[in-house]
């Protein structure tokens, strides 16, 4: 995970709206509706509109890579859509750099879109008459840059996400982790500093989306782009999110550090998602460790904010156990036998959340 | 048509929709019985089936002078448009008549060789070589002038047409019925207004090949543009792309291979009106070489030019489909030499050049010798007179088989057919009666095994059958037709088949109209029965399949007329003739169709019917056909639509009816005439594609699948 500076908000996005149907703007102007946001989507429902996006409000920091997570349905690619106004906003602000994106004109907007934003598509979006080279270097001809500048550029981040030697070329003969390369290497040509990426790695294969996710995390450690990352796989977004925001009809459930959204989930939606998550992923070292116990020299030292996951091979082969850090200081042992009463707590917790919400769902059946 | 009836299948639909199909049936049997009710008034009152010419409305005249008006007030215009296209026109005719034939080979084996490769370029030489050798060369060049000149500017209009209906809306809708009307009335029908307007020449071919040529652009741009993913587009707008940078940088060349199609099929429709506008003469083409040879009986040198024509239409069709259909990873991009990058355009300025210099000093390289031509038509024409002469008997059997046994009955019925001099007996009273009760069994037959629908089918053909399709009461053929509307696709429909049917009654050409019917649904039943048959096989055997599919290609490349052209020959004009050019036409889409939707057949479904234990048979008849029924179905349109183009077309050799009513407004430099008969045949068209479409989806909404 990447050092965040949560002194800079790079992207702030607030009180977005995004709604489909007749005359939308209306229900913003008249003073009759609901102001409570959740009243006011219920009602636009009833009324036959789609609230595709309704109050979304986040902010996203410099360098810091913001999950947006959801359903299909939710909103999440349409609130995507709303920072870039590929999709018009119906009412709210989006405010890039201090400047709010909705009150730009059509050559500001192109400009911005020119230098200062990248976006990535779930199916790549390429342009299949142009090589790779081309694909990659074609937002640099848009701005009419020359062929020279045009084709260095384009070799750096052909470079950068390990396209050598495919320039020439067509997206058709590329795999689908390739083509996504790609994508993300014409996203960034233009060195943009937001960084909009639409669940990038859904379209392919559980072997490259993992080691895509990778070459993601490597790319941003050297970048430090400021990144909104939509997908709908709770285990991505793990992987790679600093802050999440979880989304359901449009409307925000619950922003978060992925571990805020496990240990404290604001619904039981939420608790669900979270629900399917390896807890060795989830339970850090600091939450399984004993205090109390002796501590030897011959003892592998970790810190107390490292995965359980991530203690497993060192607790093989240290029968004794693990000595857990907190700024240099000794502040416990993790001990198998902690790991497993550990899990064994969190998985019984687990249970009787799921049994209740199942005795809940058949109430409301009934 | 009796055949497009609905069939459902009552076991297993709700009751509501059961009763329903009983009530319609009902209906039908009302309407049987009402024609059977005229049938036996018309002694009474001959107008139940002539319509009288009193109450015929003046549409001809009241169109005549319109058309006079609009000449008069608007033909200045018109004219000077024409004198303005004169210009180009004969410069590029002038052009290739002066190029060097030798060097026009070169180009044309050139660019077929960049278009697909050496076997295209290959066939190219021997298709220019043929056009030299049989003395052809210069019909050949001016009918290719034409076609040079109509398809650019058919491609630039439809283009944007085609742009504009893409960005609005509502120009869409109006351009798409400008488009319907364009393609479905008879290109000869325009024809005749395009020679008032602009004048007799070279240019009427050149307007009406446009006007015929530009709709499949407008059609595939549309198409292509709709087609480009939003991915696309969006990553586009992220890239930063201004309105006009996102339409020419990413939205046409995404659609590239679409509007490239497009160009091929309007390059073939442009070779065919082309084609087809000779008829008018005054410009000395391949097509009025054939005209004229087929108008004396020589149909050696008829056939000769046939062939060009044929030849023309292949090497233009492969080419630009080569283009279309080219991976554009064969060219070396971006670096290297000029020569490397532009290899074709080296190669022919070079040898343009080497040409020229030679056709200095061997004239033979520029213009080809008369001593060496080769004209194959003597030895043709003998062996076509052989052919007839030595197998008269068999071609004469054939003939009168057809003619009695089948054409006859379905035109003016058994009744009149039958007579000692046909079938060798009298149709006395009793016999009558015999196939009154034999008629009357079949039909109860029919009920106890299919049902009420199975009997209204039956007693319908029946019914038709004795009578003859022209002597069908008018109101009776009104009725169920607006009827089987009113089935298939609500009142609304029905209302505007009614509307239709009745400007062609009141304009008086329902007795041509009937002509048409009659000789077209022999056609289309024959052709659609025929055609699914041969599909069904090639889906089922992969040979038969390789061996249909080229010859598919060429039946639908090749211009409708010269189709003619070996038919004539053998059978001589008449509507037998006329029947089996249509059928050559119209058999290639239920071929097609059915081969493709059995193709199409989920694979699942064909699975799940294996491990149940079908046999090949089993699963043919009970899976496989009835989920390709609707595909098939389209094929009945498309069937319906070919052999309606092509009943114009066979006009030119004898048939009674609309196409030779359109003939005969052109020959006459009658308008009216002309116009009335083209949209006869237009409405004909309309009401038979609405139908089966609505036919075909109501089919598919049953079966839950979605059109290909």
């Amino acid at each position: 995970m990447t050092v965040t500076d949560s002194t800079r908000v790079k992207l702030s996005c607030r009180n977005v709206w995004k709604v489909y149907g007749d005359n939308p703007t209306s229900w913003f102007t008249s003073k009759d509706n609901p102001a409570n946001p959740a009243d006011l989507a219920e009602r636009i429902r009833t009324c036959g509109s789609i609230p595709a996006a309704a109050d979304v409000s986040f902010d996203v920091n410099v360098g810091e890579i913001f999950v947006i997570m959801g359903l299909s349905g939710s909103g999440k690619s349409t609130v995507v859509r709303c920072l870039s106004r590929l999709v018009e906003p119906t009412h709210g602000e989006v405010i890039l750099d201090g400047e709010n994106l909705l009150e730009k004109n059509r050559k500001q907007l192109i400009d911005i879109r020119r230098h200062k934003m990248g976006m990535v598509f779930q199916s790549f979006g390429l342009l299949p008459h142009l090589t790779v080279a081309e694909n990659i270097a074609f937002p640099l001809r848009l701005q009419g840059l020359s062929k020279t500048e045009q084709r260095e550029r384009a070799a750096r981040v052909i470079e950068l996400v390990g396209l050598e030697g495919r320039e020439s070329s067509f997206p058709r003969q590329l795999s689908g982790g390739q083509q996504q390369r790609v994508g993300i290497a014409r996203s960034l040509a233009v060195e943009p500093e937001l960084w909009l990426l639409d669940e990038p790695f859904s379209a392919l294969d559980p072997l490259i989306r993992r080691q895509m996710q990778d070459e993601f995390l490597r790319i941003q450690s050297a970048l430090k782009k400021s990144i909104v990352f939509i997908t709908h796989d709770f285990l991505e977004a793990l992987r790679i999110a600093d802050r999440m925001m979880i989304m359901r009809d449009g409307m925000v459930v619950q922003i978060g550090t992925p571990a805020e959204l496990i240990v404290n989930p604001a619904d039981d939606y939420v608790a669900e998602f979270t629900s399917d998550v390896p807890l060795v992923r989830v339970l850090l070292a600091g939450d399984v460790m004993q205090t109390g116990h002796t501590v030897s020299d011959d003892m592998p030292r970790v810190a107390s904010t490292t995965t359980v996951e991530a203690i497993l091979p060192e607790l093989a082969t240290h029968e004794g156990g693990v000595a857990v850090s907190d700024g240099g200081n000794i502040v416990g042992v993790v001990t198998p036998g902690s790991v497993i009463s550990a899990l064994a707590r969190e998985a019984a917790s687990r249970e009787s959340q799921s049994a209740e919400l199942a005795s809940r769902g058949i109430a409301a059946q009934s | 048509m009796t055949d497009v009836t609905d069939k459902p299948d009552t076991t297993d639909r709700p009751s509501k929709a059961r009763s329903l199909t009983t009530r319609s049936s009902l209906v039908w049997l009302a309407i049987v019985a009402f024609t059977l009710l005229l049938l036996f008034l018309r002694t009474a009152a001959p107008w139940l089936i002539t319509y009288p010419d009193g109450w015929i409305l003046p549409i001809t005249g009241t169109m005549n002078i319109a058309m006079d008006w609009l000449v008069a007030e608007t033909g200045e215009f018109f004219r000077s448009v024409s004198t303005a296209l004169e210009v180009p026109m004969s410069g590029v005719r002038n052009l290739l008549n002066w190029l060097p034939w030798s060097v026009t080979l070169l180009l044309l084996a050139i660019t077929a060789y960049a278009a697909s490769g050496w076997r295209l370029a290959v066939f190219t030489v021997f298709a220019i070589g043929y056009m030299v050798v049989v003395g052809l060369w210069t019909e050949s060049m001016n009918s290719l002038a034409l076609v040079v000149m109509s398809v650019p500017l058919a491609v630039f209009i439809g283009f944007m047409f085609g742009a504009l209906a893409f960005f609005y809306p509502r120009a869409e809708r109006a351009i798409i019925s400008m488009l319907d009307v364009l393609q479905t009335v008879p290109a000869f029908a325009y024809l005749l207004p395009i020679l008032l307007l602009f004048g007799f020449g070279a240019v009427v071919g050149l307007i009406a090949s446009i006007l015929f040529a530009f709709p499949p652009m407008v059609r595939n741009t549309l198409l292509g543009l709709r087609r480009v993913p939003p991915e696309v587009i969006e990553s586009g707008l992220m890239s930063g792309a201004t309105a006009r940078q996102l339409f020419f940088l990413v939205r046409v060349p995404s659609a590239l291979r679409q509007i490239l199609l497009g160009i091929n099929q309007t390059t073939m429709a442009a070779f065919s009106m082309v084609v087809i506008a000779s008829i008018i003469g005054g410009s000395s083409d391949v097509g009025w070489e054939v005209l004229s040879a087929m108008r004396k009986a020589r149909f050696g040198e008829s056939l000769v030019a046939g062939i060009v024509i044929a030849l023309m239409a292949m090497v233009m069709d492969r080419i630009t489909a080569g283009f279309a259909n080219k991976d554009t990873d064969d060219f070396t991009k971006g670096d290297g030499s000029f020569f490397q990058r532009h290899r074709y355009l080296t190669i022919a300025a070079i040898g343009t050049v080497v040409l020229f210099a030679l056709s200095a000093v061997l004239p033979m390289l520029r213009v080809y010798p008369e001593g060496w031509e080769y004209d194959p038509s003597g030895p043709l024409n003998t062996a076509i007179d052989y052919l007839i002469v030595e197998y008269a008997a068999l071609i004469g059997l054939i003939k009168t088989w057809a003619f009695f046994f089948l054409m006859l009955p379905m035109k003016i019925g058994l009744e009149q057919t039958i007579s000692p001099f046909s079938w060798g007996f009298e149709f006395t009273t009793e016999r009558k009666l015999m196939y009154a009760a034999a008629a009357v069994l079949a039909t109860a037959l029919a009920w106890f095994r299919w049902g009420a629908n199975g009997a209204v089918v039956t007693s319908l053909f029946l019914v038709t059958i004795f009578f003859g399709i022209t002597k069908l009461p008018w109101p009776a053929v009104i009725a169920a037709i607006t009827f089987l509307a009113w089935q298939l696709a609500g009142a609304r429909m029905a209302a505007g088949v009614l509307a239709c049917l009745a400007f062609l009654l009141l304009s008086g050409v329902w007795p041509q109209t009937m002509l048409s019917v009659y000789l077209c649904g022999i056609a289309v039943i024959l052709s659609f029965a025929l055609g699914t048959s041969l599909g069904i096989l090639a889906a089922e055997f992969n040979p038969v399949s390789q061996v249909l599919r080229p010859i598919c290609d060429t039946l639908q490349t090749m211009p409708l007329f010269v189709l003619l052209i070996p038919f004539v020959m053998i059978f001589k004009i008449g509507e037998f003739t006329a029947l089996l050019a249509i059928m050559a036409y119209a058999t290639v889409p239920a071929i097609r169709y059915a081969e493709h939707g059995l193709r199409s057949v989920s694979a699942d479904a064909v699975e799940a019917a294996d491990c149940m234990g079908c046999t090949r048979w089993q699963l043919l008849t009970r899976v496989k056909i009835p989920l390709a029924k609707p595909v098939m179905m389209l094929g009945l349109n498309q069937t319906i639509m070919y052999g309606i183009s092509m009943l114009v077309i066979a006009a030119l050799v004898g048939t009674s009816g609309l196409g030779q009513q359109v003939y005969i407004g052109l020959g006459d430099a009658d308008f009216g005439v002309g116009m009335t008969a083209g949209i006869g045949m237009a409405i004909i068209a309309i009401v038979a594609d609405r139908l089966t479409q609505a036919w075909s989806k109501k089919h598919q909404a049953e079966l839950g699948i979605t059109p290909p």
